[in-house]
């Protein structure tokens, strides 16, 4: 009895020092400053974490301009929007589709065919819309490559495709090589919720920042000396912010790594049909068809219609894949990114007329290489140069000789001064990972001709003033 | 002594998923262990308290050094960074959609390369997609698409009661879009038409607009008993997406969720999949009425606790799928209680809340924390326009909640699901024509309520019990006297009878993770008045059979 007893009192002071202990641990916790048990209802680390990246410079610039937005007639002084990668230069082309044809956007006389469209959720998507993505993607590539409509995996926006994608290649703490400078947005889609890393892939300006074998190989190298397992490697073709296609014989270079060390290899090819000139763009698919399609299960392509047909708040994007096992996976992941069926009927209609789709590109590409031309011309005048491009709805342009320090901090510094005394929000080469400092991507096509020759003139005082001041 | 009474609570969950052994601060049970064989080696007053505190304290301290070394190597969480992946895991990833029929034993299976032609690594998420192929619900799908039933063009088709579609009342959003769908999308008005309204980037939660016509909308479902903020509202791309980004803003990878059983099948790829979380059935009962006991939701708190894995909510579906019960209020009051007593969340699934059609008052899970002002940051509510609107395919999902950080983290996570901007314009005009709605919901309802009693009468003239439903579009059936032999086994291969010889694509209770076995869910809103014989015949002819064989 008295046994029994003394081991029940052993019992209850043993929980009670449990107790205890736990208590001095969070105690502990809280000084090392580790993860604590909030008394308030706790959050998961990518809610808390900064991955997202919105804190960047980047981003810091948006605010800017949201405060004070340049309008032609009510705010003459305001920011002028330069950092945003849209193409507002072909929306008549829409337009003038849509009037039309308005049985595109409900769904004929009578809407009939809607209840059907309104309770589809299939994430295969309107077979319909994807023969008419097949077909257009093959229409930019001027039919150099073909494309199986049964591999395209639609997903709303190209940014959950790239999300998508990296869910389905890599595991968390897993590596990708990507080349900088890219997108800022990279850090946030490819990373946050997928728990993957980038490794950048150097590239400078003593070959127009190209991709080299030389700096594929130091990358992978970066990657296992960390410690890390390298997935895949993600290009942008043609590139942002460099605005400017990808050579051949780079791609060709790339793919070939890429099976040397049997990783992954994702081209992003979102201003495929932003290309100044058809020709000039080389895209993956058609080095693979060169290729017979011989090991071409490690190539997966994102595309969006977000620049090419100025539709960005249609949030439409595909990921077309030439492995079975991604293309069956992304479906089903698709289901957390599906694109409204709605809309998905309305750009079937306009993307199979093939007569709008040919005359839309061709324009298309006429607009945008006149706005380069226009801000390219602009810019030399004021004795500013920039990169040689030939695709994009942006330029790459070089400060670097305005630079007080040729350091982050100098960049940072002179795109302060151009944010709050030029007014124009344009994107520092630091947010876009550019190892040299003082690139700057400057938007020229999510504006008027109008707006835009503002903004050059005020460059062009801008520069002025510097050269008063330096003599 | 203390050793048997750990053994014992260990083996108290045979149904459970095996959870992988991780170097969790696991609190009693594992210092527990440590504890034990010490006891006896320290004697005396003093000893007894260091003895215990000391090792206790050396334990939790290595444990932080190797979590922070494992931190500074791999940058990710614990349990990402265990490779041998629990084959619960990969195995319930694969059954990623609405049935995960089949049970979790498929181990991770790597296709490594094996050099300059072997091929790509494609991650464990994938890997167990591919081989789930074949799961009923896939399967029963695919019947219905190959062979589907058409009163007049095809009588002896496959009839679709598997797939919550509400087709009962779409004739009246079509006549809407009729009249109103031009203007809606293009603006207009007989003016030039002016596509950057809706081409050009658009704030990734939603148009203000929307969100506040949502907030309406949601309010005249709930019959005004309560008001949504526009500014706690964010959209996305469906409910599947909203309660994916709440779950990624609730908990890391190995963290766990408490949900009642039956659950819709949709759970386990929304809450698992691409998070790493995992799911604790509650199991519930058919003598309760499949109704939430708070004890069942302690005990399953405290096993999971045992197992060391950190439960961060509750997730329960208001009405509920499949049972189509409704909470009352105090169910929702003690379930309030039990999440501030664990200091856990709430996420409240409302999705089918326009859909009740019973005399069962439905009450929100909003007016409790209308009220209660401590608890606002632990409740989340789920909504979509799928089901209460028919419109699945335009896909608009609604996630509320009043805790600002879950507001600001899930407003960013949703750029990877948002709404398309011409559905977003449609869906404003058409909601805030407060007139089509009033008139809608009323009509659904009763289009509801009729359809659900005709093909609950229909079973009962059958002989077959369902349990009396509130809300939803299902009935769910108890035909467990119908099955050859009482478990997962018999009830597959009833389902599979029902999908080949009674060509009825029906929804098995094990894909509910339903503990008893024999239950069905039936959804009659694909059907019409006049189909309901039809089904009730082919059900009737089945029933028999199987009465002859047993």
């Amino acid at each position: 009895m008295a046994k029994a007893l003394l081991l029940f009192v052993r019992r209850a002071f043993f929980f009670s020092m449990i107790k205890i202990c736990k208590t001095i641990l969070t105690l502990a916790n809280l000084i090392m400053g580790l993860e604590i048990e909030q008394p308030t209802v706790g959050l998961s680390k990518v809610a808390v974490s900064e991955t997202h990246g919105e804190d960047s410079p980047y981003f810091a610039g948006w605010k800017a301009y949201d405060e004070d937005p340049y309008d032609e007639l009510e705010n003459p002084s305001g920011v002028i929007q330069m950092g945003l990668a849209e193409n507002q230069v072909s929306f008549d082309l829409l337009e003038e589709y849509l009037e039309k044809h308005s049985e595109a956007s409900t769904w004929g006389q009578g809407a009939t065919g809607f209840r059907e469209n309104a309770l589809f959720q299939d994430y295969h998507g309107l077979k319909s819309f994807r023969q008419a993505m097949a077909s257009f993607m093959e229409q930019i590539r001027g039919g150099r490559a073909k494309f199986d409509p049964d591999r395209v995996v639609l997903t709303a926006g190209a940014t959950a495709a790239n999300e998508l994608l990296i869910f389905i290649l890599a595991d968390p703490g897993d590596a990708l090589l990507v080349p900088i400078p890219y997108y800022p947005g990279f850090d946030r889609d490819l990373r946050w919720r997928t728990g993957v890393k980038i490794v950048p892939i150097h590239c400078d300006s003593s070959n127009n920042f190209q991709v080299t074998p030389q700096a594929l190989e130091a990358a992978y190298k970066d990657a296992e000396a960390m410690n890390i397992k390298v997935r895949g490697v993600l290009i942008t073709n043609p590139s942002n912010p460099l605005g400017a296609t990808i050579q051949r014989s780079v791609l060709e270079d790339i793919l070939d790594f890429a099976t040397q060390k049997n990783i992954h290899l994702v081209s992003d090819e979102i201003y495929s049909g932003s290309t100044f000139s058809s020709s000039e763009f080389v895209s993956i698919a058609e080095i693979l068809e060169a290729r017979g399609y011989k090991d071409s299960e490690r190539v997966h392509i994102v595309y969006s219609l977000s620049k090419d047909l100025g539709l960005p708040g249609f949030r439409v994007g595909t990921i077309y894949s030439y492995n079975d096992k991604v293309v069956t996976t992304a479906r089903k992941m698709s289901s957390f990114t599906l694109i409204s069926s709605q809309t998905q009927h309305l750009l079937a209609t306009m993307l199979s007329d093939k007569v709008f789709t040919k005359n839309y590109i061709k324009i298309n590409r006429e607009r945008l290489r006149k706005r380069y031309e226009m801000i390219i011309q602009g810019l030399r005048s004021a004795g500013i140069e920039c990169l040689k491009g030939n695709a994009g709805l942006f330029c790459w342009m070089n400060l670097s000789p305005l630079l007080k320090t040729p350091t982050k901090e100098g960049e940072l510094s002179l795109w302060n001064s151009i944010i709050h005394d030029l007014k124009l929000n344009i994107s520092p080469g630091s947010s876009c990972h550019c190892s040299e400092p003082g690139w700057f991507r400057v938007c020229f096509a999510n504006m008027g001709e109008q707006t835009l020759e503002v903004a050059l003139k005020r460059i062009h005082n801008f520069m002025e003033q510097k050269k008063t001041e330096t003599n | 002594m203390t050793r048997t009474r750990f053994f014992r609570s260990r083996t108290a969950e045979p149904d459970e998923d095996t959870i992988p052994t991780t170097n969790r601060s696991g609190g009693g049970g594992t210092a527990m262990r440590i504890i034990v064989p010490l006891q006896g080696v320290v004697q005396g007053r003093g000893g007894l308290f260091l003895g215990s505190v000391i090792p206790c304290a050396l334990f939790y301290f290595f444990q932080l050094y190797l979590k922070r070394n494992r931190n500074d190597q791999a940058d990710s969480d614990d349990s990402n960074s265990q490779n041998q992946a629990p084959p619960s895991r990969s195995g319930s990833e694969g059954q990623l959609n609405e049935l995960s029929v089949f049970t979790r034993s498929t181990s991770r299976n790597l296709v490594s390369p094996r050099g300059p032609s072997g091929r790509a690594y494609v991650s464990s998420r994938a890997n167990g997609i591919v081989k789930s192929g074949d799961s009923p619900y896939f399967v029963g799908l695919r019947k219905v698409i190959e062979d589907p039933y058409d009163e007049s063009g095809n009588p002896n088709g496959v009839i679709q009661l598997g797939l919550a579609e509400n087709k009962l009342t779409l004739d009246l959003v079509e006549e809407w879009l009729v009249e109103n769908a031009k203007p809606a999308i293009l603006g207009g008005g007989g003016e030039e038409l002016n596509i950057s309204g809706i081409a050009t980037y658009q704030p990734v939660d939603g148009l203000i607009e929307l969100k506040v016509a949502v907030a309406g909308f949601m309010s005249q479902i709930m019959e005004n008993a309560v008001s949504f903020n526009p500014s706690q509202i964010v959209l996305t791309a469906g409910a599947t997406p909203a309660i994916e980004t709440l779950i990624f803003c609730l908990a890391d990878a190995g963290n766990a969720f408490l949900v009642p059983t039956p659950y819709y099948p949709g759970f386990d790829r929304d809450v698992k999949w691409r998070t790493g979380v995992e799911i604790v059935p509650v199991p519930c009962r058919s003598a309760d009425n499949f109704s939430l006991s708070i004890t069942a939701l302690d005990r399953a708190f405290n096993q999971a606790k045992k197992r060391g894995l950190k439960v961060r909510g509750v997730i329960i579906s208001n009405p509920s799928n499949p049972v189509g019960n409704l909470l009352d209020r105090e169910t929702l009051y003690s379930l309030l209680d039990f999440a501030r007593e664990k200091n856990i969340h709430i996420v409240c699934n409302e999705i089918f809340a326009g859909s009740t059609h019973g005399s069962e008052e439905f009450v929100s899970m909003a007016e409790l924390i209308d009220l209660e002002d401590s608890d606002r940051d632990r409740v989340h509510i789920v909504y979509g326009l799928s089901n209460d609107l028919s419109l699945p395919g335009f896909r608009v999902g609604v996630l509320y909640s009043s805790n600002e950080n879950v507001l600001a983290a899930a407003k960013k996570l949703t750029r990877f699901s948002s709404i398309s901007a011409p559905t977003q314009r449609l869906l404003i005009s058409m909601l805030s024509d407060t007139k089509f709605v009033q008139i809608f919901i009323r009509i659904n309802r009763e289009r509801l309520q009729k359809m659900y009693v005709k093909f609950a009468l229909g079973f009962k003239q059958l002989g077959i019990k369902c349990t009396k439903g509130s809300g939803g579009f299902y009935c769910w059936a108890d035909m467990s006297e119908l099955i050859s032999s009482y478990s997962e086994k018999g009830e597959l291969e009833l389902w599979e009878k029902l999908l080949n010889t009674a060509k009825l694509n029906s929804t098995p209770g094990s894909s509910c993770h339903c503990i008893e076995p024999g239950w069905f869910r039936f959804c009659f809103t694909t059907l019409t008045e006049r189909d309901i014989p039809v089904v009730m015949d082919r059900i009737q002819k089945i029933a028999e059979t199987c009465k002859s064989c047993s």
